[in-house]
């Protein structure tokens, strides 16, 4: 498992469930961290910063040919959607569990993602038709597709490098640091222009594909509170979504996946607008922190899903099998202070509570007395209810998060229960620019 | 009267933006932090120059640190 915390530990158990006997790699700052005791064999790999350690493709693969391993699952995040590593890990023999380098390379470059998507048949938002050469270059696009805009970087995606621009004259400063932000993420500079899609929502759809023609979509899931352009609750099915524009996304989705004979878990986002008008936004060749929702949905397991195809399995559903039961939300839960606009708080956990219960699920990287440190994403936990009723899943939700007590460092949960709470979340009717536009403050 | 610039999270130092010497204005990035991948700005509290920048990029600092003395 070339990762760490929750998503480690999640990998760990689909393992167990088919007998196989996981390994986990750590950096210096994780000895002792959950996910490695709960390892059947663990690796240190290197120092704290991820650089040497979680994102060193020379370390894990090291790691993995010491012990032997025969796979390599990436999780999310880190070198998950990196093609280089996927291809290290085929030239040294190793299955990678996941699509194939090319067709990481292939979705990992934005603006090719685009085009191709949009050459068969997938709408994509109006915007420059490859990168913009300089700010003068992004300021004609710019003007051409209408303010406000995005600056996306063409390297890759997750929100990371991307800048809303109200006007021609914020347009130099966002450009300079978005270009700067994409190359310190993807090595990658390029920028490209994308109008910005007011009051939309954030849906996307899970797609399986078994290189053996079989394509399936796990339905959709609703993902539209974020702040800095990612998710902090998401759901399945998504509230009040016309079954008519459902349909059409689910068949955008996996036609867009067949498009490049996809193998293993993916997802193909979009952005719905209020009058049930779609594009694609991008696809992510790799499992989502928020898969549990459509796990729960489905009664399907994923990451048990992924280590088959890896091995060579057929897939064994038809599509029409795949039903969604009742309803499920996952929030997360950040070392984050939402009341400073979401700024991080690292530190070391103190007291530590997890909510239980029939119908409550938690994914957690974190124990009492972990340190959470500065080097890594800030996730603690995901806590997934599922309900015969989303009003049932948002309940059990409301009383996991008042029973969840987490000591030592501010989190995400006064902003969560809030969200909870709030009438139009409650209603479903929901957009990406809440969390920014004060929607859930205190 | 030189004036302390306080780190207001713990972070890595990603960049130095202002050095020694360099004139600040209220609400200027002096550095930019590090943490739990999120750039954050520490910003000059008034206008000034910078007299020192006690650390490097690359370094670790806590909550508290000073990371930046103002003239």
């Amino acid at each position: 498992m070339a990762n760490r915390g929750e998503i480690a530990r999640r990998i760990m158990r689909a393992c167990r469930r088919v007998g196989i006997a996981s390994v986990a790699v750590y950096s210096e700052a994780d000895a002792g961290a959950p996910h490695v005791t709960d390892a059947d064999e663990a690796v240190a790999i290197g120092p704290a910063p991820a650089r040497q350690s979680y994102l060193s493709i020379d370390a894990i693969i090291g790691a993995a040919r010491r012990v032997g391993a025969d796979a390599v699952h990436p999780g999310y995040g880190f070198l998950s959607e990196n093609w280089r590593f996927a291809e290290a890990c085929r030239d040294a023999g190793l299955t990678f569990v996941g699509p194939s380098p090319e067709a990481i390379r292939l979705m990992g470059d934005k603006i090719q993602a685009r085009r191709l998507m949009a050459s068969v048949g997938l709408p994509v938002l109006p915007g420059s038709d490859g990168p913009v050469g300089d700010v003068a270059d992004a300021e004609r696009e710019a003007t051409a597709v209408g303010f406000p805009v995005l600056l996306k970087a063409a390297g890759g995606g997750g929100g990371i490098g991307m800048a809303r621009v109200n006007a021609a004259g914020d347009l130099a400063s966002a450009y300079a640091t978005a270009r700067r932000r994409a190359e310190a993420a993807f090595g990658d500079p390029a920028l490209y222009v994308e109008r910005y899609a007011e009051g939309a929502r954030h849906v996307e759809v899970q797609i399986l594909g078994d290189g053996r023609g079989t394509v399936l979509h796990l339905h959709e899931r609703e993902c539209s509170i974020q702040r800095r352009h990612q998710k902090l609750v998401e759901e399945s099915p998504a509230p009040v979504l016309p079954s008519e524009t459902k349909a059409a996304l689910t068949r955008a989705a996996v036609a867009g996946a067949r498009a490049i004979d996809y193998v293993n878990a993916g997802t193909m986002e979009f952005l719905v607008d209020s009058a049930g008008a779609f594009w694609f936004l991008e696809m992510n060749t790799r499992l989502q922190v928020e898969h549990p929702v459509t796990e729960e949905v489905t009664g399907l397991d994923l990451v048990v899903a992924q280590l088959r195809v890896a091995a060579g399995e057929p897939l064994p559903w038809r599509q029409d099998e795949i039903i969604q039961r009742g309803a499920a939300i996952e929030v997360r839960v950040y070392a984050e202070d939402p009341a400073k606009g979401f700024l991080p708080s690292p530190g070391t956990i103190t007291t530590l509570v997890l909510p239980a219960g029939e119908g409550v699920r938690v994914e957690c990287g974190v124990a009492s007395g972990s340190a959470v440190s500065v080097h890594y994403d800030p996730l603690l936990m995901k806590v997934v209810t599922h309900g015969a009723t989303r009003p049932e899943a948002i309940a059990k939700m409301e009383e996991a998060l008042a029973a969840c007590v987490v000591d030592g460092v501010k989190t995400t949960i006064p902003f969560l229960r809030r969200v909870m709470a709030h009438p139009d979340f409650r209603r479903g009717t929901v957009h990406t620019q809440m969390v920014e536009q004060g929607a859930f403050n205190a | 009267m030189p004036e302390d610039i306080k780190a207001h999270i713990t972070g890595v130092v990603f960049q130095i933006v202002a050095h020694p010497g360099d004139p600040v204005q209220e609400g200027d990035p002096v550095i930019v932090l590090e943490s739990m991948k999120m750039e954050i700005p520490v910003e000059s509290p008034r206008s000034g120059r910078v007299q020192s920048i006690p650390v490097q990029e690359g370094q670790t600092v806590q909550e508290g640190e000073v990371v930046a003395v103002l003239e």
